[in-house]
């Protein structure tokens, strides 16, 4: 079996200034879309930014990002052998690539802190 | 950048946020920072289940059975004062998170105490449904949100500890959101890090915990403690894959069910290794994860090379009772336990070994205080289920009162040097260096492989000839640039720090030549009554001192 999934990636640092990047991943049944952007950095890129802690078990609830132009958590979005496209959340701050600022005002290192 | 605190405290699971509201209640000003976000990026939020506590809520108990239970896990290992005073202190936190709202399950109006092997009755506490670890964390951060005096930061990864005449004056961070590098000058520094499961291929818990706390600990010259000792989780998920759900889910279902572990011959087999389950859940991680293992080798182990697990003598309602919404979120994902088995195998789970600390939570090195799972010693050979969140929960609160006490009998501080490091983090990478997330893989499946619960003194050989050829690839000069969530450069310093452990638990593994609890060495098979001594890691400036030393014990009383 070769079927592979898309993933069509924002990156950059500046909303105004961003590119596309695309990927194939080869697809296995049971993997999530983290598990592909995980694939990518061990095997093409390891510099694509990509926020997350627990992996697989959906309690930190940090790797979310927007998929075909919808919330998801990328470790609970299953990876499927099509075109995905994958972009940071529309309505926060960017950091970097799919990385966005997301944490509550009261715990960011901030002005108030140096 | 500088910051400038009276308590530093490192890492923001149950065992910081507790250190730091202590810390904060008797008066001082405490920075809380953590590399991932505050109170998600570590184990405790990923906990499901058991908080062991004597608080003889289901049945008559006292605080020394426990202990005496603590002690036999840890098969003669433990540091007696420290277990003594996670067994002693344990009630007193579990009542302080019930009055602060934590929710604990209850039953016939008291606290409802499940039974988990190795305690000799009823003995941990939860929340319902699989929701201890999220429960803790969110109650503790609301807490911390209430109470004055605490600032937090997420996103600030600890580089190095600053030192100046033999004691600690904060740290170095590297703030993961920008790449900016940020001074941080502490009276008290609490290491509250966590683990090191993420040095395995397979493990349970988060990418946060590669170790970073006992590559700290040691690099600022405190030593270390039982690091030989991994806890392997026997009945990690293996196959069908799963989306969505935590790999040691099962270890819930085990408690309120039994559940049966099976061969590829679909019988059970624990019964060969010393201990028959007869659909009850009693054999302990470190025998558990040695049984599957070896049922494995003898070419009786399932497709994906673990062990089955079945409820299929369960029915839908027991199982709908005990799980609830679980059910539904294994039935999306092909799975209904009335008609499969699933598969599972040992998993990297938790770290025995830690930093040496006394029971007031501080090293060898004035200023340096640590707590959680980031201390060794407790837990000894093998750690008992439950155990981890009550000595994240007390630790924490003793590192709190005693990072108070220093604060307070303190005149002048030294404000922290962090040159060397802020130099490290200065410089640019080397041309062309590898991918640094191929090389944690690497790494990872030389951990599993050659320093797994199976251990031959040629395979811990083979591992850290591996390890120097990482050390060399890795380099000096730390790899990507200085922008934000530039994460080839942040596990570049992973990796400095992973690398550092990895050897530390290899080579404490090849020097104790027995078997005791996590550690099975195939070529020195049994416990030898001479190894009832644990180890001590030292840095002698860029060699490894690795010494027999017995921890505390008890006086006769
Ligand atoms: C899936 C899972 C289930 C478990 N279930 C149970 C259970 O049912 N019962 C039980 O008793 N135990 C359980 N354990 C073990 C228990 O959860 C942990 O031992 C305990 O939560 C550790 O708490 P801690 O505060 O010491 O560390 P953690 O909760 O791991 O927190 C450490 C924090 O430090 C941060 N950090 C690490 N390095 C740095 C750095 N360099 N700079 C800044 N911050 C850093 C991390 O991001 C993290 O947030 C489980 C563990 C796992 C993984
Ligand atoms: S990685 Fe933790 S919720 Fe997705």
């Amino acid at each position: 079996m070769s079927e592979t999934a898309t993933l069509k990636i924002w990156r950059g640092h500046d909303k105004a200034a961003g590119h596309w990047e695309t990927h194939e991943v080869p697809f296995e049944a049971g993997q999530s879309v983290l598990d592909g952007l995980r694939w990518i950095r061990v095997h093409k890129d390891p510099t694509l930014a990509i926020r997350f802690s627990c992996i697989n078990a959906n309690a930190c609830k940090e790797c979310m990002m927007e998929l075909d132009g919808e919330t998801v958590y990328a470790c609970t979005a299953r990876l499927e052998p099509r075109a995905m496209t994958l972009e940071p959340l529309s309505n926060k701050k960017l950091v970097r690539d799919l990385v966005t600022e997301i944490a509550p005002p009261a715990e960011r290192f901030a002005a108030k802190d140096r | 950048m500088r910051v400038e605190t009276d308590v530093l405290v490192i890492g923001s699971g149950a065992a910081g946020m507790y250190a730091a509201i202590e810390a904060a209640r008797a008066g001082c000003r405490v920075f809380l920072i953590d590399r991932s976000l505050i109170g998600r990026g570590g184990a405790t939020v990923m906990a499901q289940m058991t908080v062991a506590v004597a608080l003889g809520a289901e049945t008559p108990d006292h605080w020394s059975h426990h202990y005496q239970d603590t002690l036999t896990a840890g098969r003669g290992l433990c540091d007696e004062p420290l277990a003594r005073l996670l067994c002693e202190a344990g009630p007193a936190c579990i009542n302080q998170l019930d009055a602060w709202g934590i929710g604990w399950a209850r039953k016939d109006g008291h606290i409802a105490q499940a039974f988990a092997p190795g305690h000799d009755r009823p003995r941990c506490v939860y929340v319902d449904f699989l929701n201890t670890g999220p429960a803790v964390s969110k109650t503790l951060r609301g807490v911390i949100n209430k109470t004055a005096g605490i600032s937090r930061a997420g996103d600030l990864c600890v580089v190095d500890l600053a030192t100046s005449h033999g004691e600690v004056t904060g740290a170095v961070a590297w703030h993961v959101g920008s790449g900016a590098p940020v001074t941080i000058s502490a009276k008290a520094t609490i290491v509250a890090t966590g683990g090191l499961t993420r040095l395995y291929r397979r493990n349970s818990a988060s990418a946060n915990m590669g170790g970073d706390g006992y590559a700290l600990a040691l690099r600022a010259n405190a030593p270390l403690i039982d690091m030989e000792f991994v806890q392997f989780f026997p009945i990690g998920h293996l196959a069908p894959r799963l989306i969505g759900m935590d790999p040691i889910m099962w270890d819930p279902f085990r408690y309120k069910l039994g559940g049966r572990l099976l061969n590829n011959k679909m019988e059970e087999f624990t019964d060969r290794y010393g201990v028959a389950e007869d659909g009850k859940y009693v054999i302990t991680r470190d025998v558990g994860t040695y049984a599957i293992l070896k049922e494995v080798e003898a070419g009786r182990g399932s497709p994906h090379g673990g062990a089955y697990l079945s409820f299929q003598h369960c029915s839908a309602e027991a199982l709908r009772e005990a799980f609830g919404p679980v059910i539904d979120r294994l039935a999306a994902n092909g799975i209904d336990l009335m008609k499969m088995p699933i598969e599972v195998a040992p998993i990297a789970h938790y770290h025995m070994g830690g930093v040496a600390a006394d029971v007031r939570m501080q090293t060898e090195v004035p200023g340096l205080l640590v707590a959680g799972e980031a201390v060794g010693g407790a837990n000894g050979a093998n750690r008992l289920s439950g155990n981890a969140i009550t000595e994240a929960l007390v630790f924490g609160q003793r590192a709190g009162i005693t990072a108070a006490e220093r604060v307070k009998a303190m005149r002048a501080s030294a404000p922290a040097d962090g040159h060397a490091t802020l130099d490290l983090l200065r410089q640019d990478a080397p041309k062309n260096p590898p991918n640094t997330a191929e090389m944690v893989q690497s790494l990872q499946a030389t951990m599993a492989d050659d320093v797994g619960p199976l251990r031959t003194g040629a395979k811990l050989e083979r591992a850290l000839t591996r390890i120097g050829e990482f050390d060399a690839a890795l380099g000096e000069r730390p790899f990507g640039g200085k922008q934000a969530f530039d994460l080839s450069r942040l596990e570049w310093l992973d990796l400095r720090n992973m690398l550092t452990v990895a050897r530390t638990v290899t080579q404490a593994a090849l020097q104790r030549t027995e078997s005791r609890g996590a550690h099975q060495r195939e070529d020195f098979p049994g416990m030898v009554a001479d190894w009832s001594v644990n180890q001590v890691v030292r840095r002698k400036g860029n060699r490894l001192d690795i010494a027999p030393a017995r921890a505390a014990e008890m006086a006769a009383s």
